[in-house]
């Protein structure tokens, strides 16, 4: 299989007035062509940090990238120009925001905006096509295309990330970045929403980083899980590999306690004690010590490399099982 | 729009109301009589109540006030009570000169207020900014009188490149629209600096930056135009406060508007004139208030008019 | 741990919090070095001009002699002499004290009556939110100077009338920033939780909302008294501020007016004192905004 992306020991902080926040500590991922990736932690794993980094939209003379390798295909994105960046947005790579109440531009209407991606990238099509272009995406999230000309405050949240997905897909990007794309929305419609983005990927044949806290959405809709904490991945694997529990990080055991399991006779679901170490001055050893049932002095030493414990599967923790044969 | 319009205009006819009748109200209950103070000192008692009834001011406030707005509607603001002249004759002379004023000025402030602010945000804690925000922040702590007064002393009286006063000719104009026009400038720069600082770290702009777009067109297509709205807000705000600084700093240049005449009805307690201004000054603001409020919505398709 | 002593604990947690809240934002004031300097130079302004009858003869102000007229500044007359020979830095002095605490008492005056209206506006909505405001619109139709030029026609001159006339200018503009900042917080959770728990409405406005539209409404005032020292020395240029022979700072440059020509200092200095001290305002000003809403702050 082809790899699309490979984001090797990234090491990204925030500079803020008072203090350094450590938001990306030694990030590593790979993802393969038509890949759909789950991309799995806590708030302030630093999740979003990444799907900035791959399109060096960080804040402005806040977020800094100190060191690692970003490479798309066989563009190395750290080192590209400022125009090859610029091509490679909303054409090769595109992001979904987490937000679709903030992400539109609201004095644009949503035909405009859409119609930007391709005005953008496609600067020889003729206009008329364009606007079939935009017409037959916004039919294929479910938008009436007579709705085009409308603002975005004329729709409703869920609608609006719809809006912002046509926008993402317009120009049939290899790789979607999508964060957190239903989180602010219902239930009801955070379903619909992914199984519109699913079928949208199997249709260009992109793939997909999909951002998001819950296993349960996960397990539905990805191929491989990757599982983040403190800005760096703990657990990699297949959907299959990481599922069936048979040998998982501390962390991920403990998020499999956090979901509710209508199959188990558990009387009640166990949180994970205590909180992420605080991004501005990260312990020594490995980052999870702290929460972590089976800690031992090496752990709050020395950080643990990544065991391989069965092909494509992946384990930052000294007691996993090469691990510890290693030992 | 146009109902909008009509109900707007509408709406403006109690406001006038109110705002004349509350200042006919302290101008006639304060101390003084105004018929003793038009008659030379040795008038008779009985010359002074004959004045009183002719000028009406022996009925209630009310019935007064009536009869002037009756006047008023039908164009006759009535005479000077010390200089007597018509009042609306006079006021068609030197109310262009104002408005003309109060105009360029707001343009001035409009046109390079706004390009001054986006220039400071895009070269945010450069030199060029400060250089901009320093000169914003005095302009907007001088009292217009007073950089009128400096100017003349530099570019009349010192330099001798500009009338000191008057309004014979365009160059008269120049003086005091730059003094008149600084600081509503300076409000404009600021603000427009500030918004688009704000905007340009928003979600639908780094949407815009992820769509691939130059950066140039994400701060002027994007950025920019949502920067605006809070700007235009204001402009009808500044355009009072320019109306307001003129009538104060025409007084430097002799400049032949409102402003220059209405200090002195002021000091001898002229109602017909203070209030014939009041009438002229609060239609002016409003109806520039209104067109304001419908540039804004024609900008901002959130604004719904009418609701 | 029974309901009291939590209570009681949860108390004394959030008087920790807003002590530490009230310490942040100090600290953030402090941080920004103009609006330091601000009231570094605002401070020294005031006190100089306070305690001037400690150290500076009254009768310098208003001392006419003739042969000293038009006295360049020398260390006699530290900023010259002006026509009747009057010293200009004992009436700059002396000045002050109306320019600067008249403002001070306006902005007072207009902050306590826009409060109560804005709040009561805010807070109360449906026909007492329309009363006050189209109130306020019609104070708001014409420029501030103009309104405040028609009260001291009616009033005549003086100190606490002019107080009045600048007083009523800005009461809508107070009113309108409480009365927005109130209705943003009435909706909010924890005025209902307040009302469920069945404190008054006085209880809810004082207690529960005014520590919390705090900080928009100091802004307005930082605001307001800048512009109040700019309209003070606009009616005293206009000879329709406080009676001579009281010096003012509007009225010292517009009685040098004609000597400006050859005596360009008579009208530099005094108007370097307005602007110095409108300027020291806004950063003060701009400083507390920046130290009371960190969301506008990079």
């Amino acid at each position: 299989m082809e790899k699309l992306l490979e984001i090797k020991d990234l090491y990204v902080n925030y500079n803020t007035d008072e203090s350094v926040v450590h938001a990306l500590n030694g990030f590593s991922l790979d993802i393969y062509k038509g890949e759909t990736l789950g991309l799995v932690g806590e708030t302030g794993a630093g999740k979003t940090t990444m799907c900035l980094s791959v399109l060096r939209l960080l804040p402005e003379q806040v977020g800094e990238i100190v060191s690692g390798e970003i490479k798309y295909r066989d563009l190395d994105i750290l080192k590209a120009s400022n125009d090859q960046m610029r091509e490679l947005r909303g054409a090769e790579v595109s992001m979904i925001f987490q937000d679709p109440m903030t992400s539109l531009n609201p004095i644009m209407t949503v035909g405009d905006q859409i119609k930007e991606v391709l005005d953008l990238h496609y600067p020889k099509m003729d206009e008329r096509e364009k606007g079939k272009r935009v017409d037959d995406i916004l039919s294929l999230v479910g938008i009436m295309p007579e709705r085009k000309d409308q603002y975005p405050h004329q729709f409703s949240g869920g609608m609006k990330q719809r809006v912002v997905i046509a926008m993402a897909l317009v120009s049939e990007p290899k790789l979607m970045l999508a964060d957190e794309p239903t989180t602010a929305l219902d239930v009801t419609i955070q379903a619909q929403i992914l199984a519109l983005m699913k079928e949208l990927k199997v249709k260009f044949d992109s793939a997909m980083v999909l951002v998001t806290h819950d296993l349960g959405i996960v397990a539905k809709f990805c191929d491989s899980v990757a599982v983040t904490y403190a800005g760096a991945i703990e657990e990699s694997g297949t959907i299959e590999q990481v599922f069936t529990r048979k040998e998982n990080h501390p962390y991920t055991t403990g998020l499999f306690h956090c979901i509710p399991d209508l199959t188990s006779k558990a009387p009640r679901l166990t949180p994970i004690p205590g909180y992420m170490p605080d991004p501005r001055s990260l312990p020594k050893g490995c980052k999870f010590a702290d929460r972590c049932t089976k800690c031992k002095d090496k752990c709050r030493e020395m950080e643990p490399h990544m065991h391989e414990v069965e092909p494509g599967h992946f384990i930052k923790c000294w007691f996993s099982s090469e691990g510890s044969e290693e030992k | 729009m146009l109902k909008y319009t009509l109900k707007r205009i509408l709406l403006l006819v109690p406001v006038v109301i109110g705002i004349t009748f509350l200042v006919y109200l302290v101008l006639s209950v304060s101390p003084g009589d105004p018929a003793r103070m038009m008659l030379p000192e040795d008038a008779t008692e009985a010359i002074v109540a004959a004045k009183r009834e002719e000028l009406g001011l022996n009925d209630p406030i009310v019935v007064q006030y009536l009869r002037y707005m009756g006047n008023a509607i039908q164009g006759n603001f009535g005479t000077s009570w010390y200089q007597g002249f018509d009042v609306l004759s006079e006021f068609s002379h030197r109310l262009p000169y104002t408005l003309t004023l109060a105009t360029i000025a707001t343009l001035v402030a409009v046109l390079i207020g706004i390009p001054a602010g986006v220039y400071s945000a895009v070269r945010h804690n450069h030199m060029p900014d400060y250089i901009i925000t320093f000169f914003s922040l005095l302009l907007s702590a001088a009292p217009t009188f007073w950089l009128g007064m400096m100017y003349q002393l530099l570019f009349s009286l010192r330099l001798g490149w500009l009338p000191a006063s008057g309004a014979s000719n365009w160059k008269c104009f120049v003086l005091p629209v730059v003094s008149l026009a600084g600081g509503m400038l300076a409000g404009n720069s600021r603000m427009t600096r500030t918004w688009l600082l704000d905007i340009i770290r928003s979600d639908y702009v780094r949407t815009a930056r992820a769509k691939g777009n130059k950066e140039t067109v994400v701060i002027f297509k994007h950025a920019l135009r949502n920067a605006l709205l809070p700007v235009i807000t204001q402009i009808g705000v500044g355009f009072s406060n320019i109306v307001g600084g003129s009538l104060v700093a025409e007084n430097v240049y002799a400049f032949p508007g409102i402003g220059s005449f209405l200090s002195s009805a002021v000091k001898s307690k002229d109602i017909p004139i203070v209030v014939g201004c009041i009438v002229v000054v609060s239609i002016i603001v409003g109806i520039t208030n209104l067109i304001v409020d419908l540039l804004y919505a024609v900008v901002d398709p959130r604004v719904q008019l009418g609701k | 741990m029974n309901a009291e002593t939590n209570a009681a604990s949860l108390r004394k947690e959030g008087k920790k919090r807003k002590k530490g809240q009230i310490h942040m934002i100090v600290l953030r004031f402090r941080k920004n070095k103009l609006a330091m300097i601000g009231l570094f130079v605002l401070v020294i302004l005031m006190v100089t001009c306070l305690s001037a009858p400690l150290w500076l003869n009254y009768r310098l102000v208003t001392r006419q002699k003739i042969v000293d007229a038009y006295q360049a500044p020398s260390s006699a007359h530290l900023f010259g002499t002006d026509q009747f020979g009057r010293d200009l830095f004992a009436r700059i002095i002396y000045g002050g004290q109306i320019s600067l605490f008249a403002g001070l008492i306006t902005v007072f005056i207009a902050f306590l009556l826009g409060v109560a209206l804005g709040g009561a506006a805010g807070y109360f909505g449906g026909t007492v939110d329309n009363v006050i405001m189209r109130f306020c619109d019609i104070l708001m139709s014409v420029p501030g100077v103009l309104l405040s030029m028609c009260i001291v026609a009616a009033l005549g001159q003086g100190l606490v009338k002019m107080l009045i006339a600048l007083s009523v200018a800005q009461i809508p503009r107070q009113a309108r920033t409480v009365r927005a900042a109130v209705m943003t917080l009435r909706g909010q959770e924890f005025v209902e939780a307040a009302r469920s728990c069945g404190s008054s409405n006085t209880r809810i406005l004082l207690r529960h909302m005014l520590p919390n539209v705090l900080g928009p409404i100091i802004i307005g005032v930082m605001q307001g008294l800048g512009g109040t020292i700019l309209s003070i020395a606009s009616l005293g240029f206009l000879g329709i501020g406080i009676a001579p022979p009281t010096p003012e700072w509007g009225t010292i440059i517009s009685e040098n007016q004609n000597s400006l020509m050859y005596y360009p200092y008579l009208g530099i200095i005094p108007g370097l004192f307005i602007v110095v001290a409108v300027l020291s305002l806004n950063f003060i000003g701009d400083g507390l905004r920046d130290a009371l809403d960190p969301k506008q702050k990079n």
